[in-house]
């Protein structure tokens, strides 16, 4: 199996979908039913989404698909820094300013 | 001799469609980085309301997770084309893909009837600092499903008077690409917007 022609199976598409309902469902859940405090609940359905993410970009994009080396994979690492650098910056030097509480 | 030539062309031809798709990654990449700044604007200006209606009157649970749940689906529908695709099959590749339009559409006017709603409660893009970066954040979002859409139905079209070729397969892999981005998009607004806006 030539690294190029995997393009995924039926079975690893329904799965991929399986997962990605379920980690919709279960942060859903946990807001509507408040079983944490705001701090635990908004960690937790963040790393949920980072989660889904993942299993967007295995299952369904298939990322680790395509030749050596693997230059998308270097792009989407840059990107990944950049998308960081700019909300968590933007977030922690608008902290600094009075009105923003 | 004739032989190798072929083979030298097939494989320049190879990795042109590397280069083609390597090229589709870095655009994503780089509207990763719009987005980005959006959320940013919209994490620092989400407390801005000016003394008006918040997220939490404002976010129908109903309405955002049907759109969540119609988004997923469309995604693995649109994976699901692909998957027609590798096997030969133009009249389910068809198929599938018009689903995903048809689902994806379902979402554009779902997020439509959304946007209405909330103006007809007064909450306009001019009426404070977070709905300005709430209506630009999503609606940029919108905007890119919308664009979406009618790639699609541009490649569909082509698939209908080509068949199923190299040039066709790879229209396919990128929308495709571009369709599932999308989705890693919402599951953010998903989270960021609708789900802390509730919370």
């Amino acid at each position: 199996m030539g690294s190029h022609e995997n393009h995924g199976s039926a079975k690893t598409y329904i799965l991929g979908f399986l997962f990605s309902l379920l980690l919709t469902a279960i942060p859903l859940w946990l807001v509507i039913q408040h079983v944490m405090n705001k701090t635990a609940l908004t960690v937790s359905i963040l790393l949920i989404a980072v989660l889904q993410l993942i299993i967007q970009f295995f299952f369904f994009m298939h990322i680790r698909e395509g030749e050596k080396p693997r230059f998308h994979v270097m792009a989407l690492v840059l990107g990944a820094v950049m998308v960081f650098t700019i909300v968590a910056g933007s977030i922690w030097i608008m902290t600094f300013n009075s009105q923003v509480h | 001799m004739a032989q190798s030539a072929i083979s030298v062309d097939a494989h320049h031809e190879h990795q042109h469609d590397t280069f083609k798709l390597l090229g589709f990654w870095i655009f994503l990449v780089t509207d990763c980085i719009i987005f980005a700044c959006l959320f940013a604007v919209y994490a620092v200006l989400r407390t801005h309301t000016d003394g008006d209606l918040t997220g939490r009157e404002l976010f129908e649970v109903k309405g955002f997770t049907a759109e969540t749940f119609i988004l997923l689906a469309s995604s693995f529908t649109s994976g699901l084309a692909s998957l027609a695709m590798h096997k030969g099959s133009k009249k389910q590749l068809l198929g599938w893909l018009a689903v995903t339009v048809l689902l994806g559409l379902s979402f554009v006017g779902l997020e439509i009837t959304e946007f209405a709603n909330m103006a007809s409660e007064g909450a306009k893009i001019t009426t404070n600092g977070f709905l300005s970066s709430f209506f630009t954040l999503v609606g940029t979002h919108g905007l890119h499903v919308s664009f979406g859409l009618i790639w699609m139905i541009g490649v569909m079209v082509q698939i209908g008077r080509h068949d199923i070729d190299s040039l066709t397969k790879e229209k396919v892999t990128i929308v495709g690409l571009y369709w599932h981005f999308l989705d890693v998009v919402w599951i953010f607004i998903f989270t960021v917007v609708y789900l802390l806006g509730v919370m």
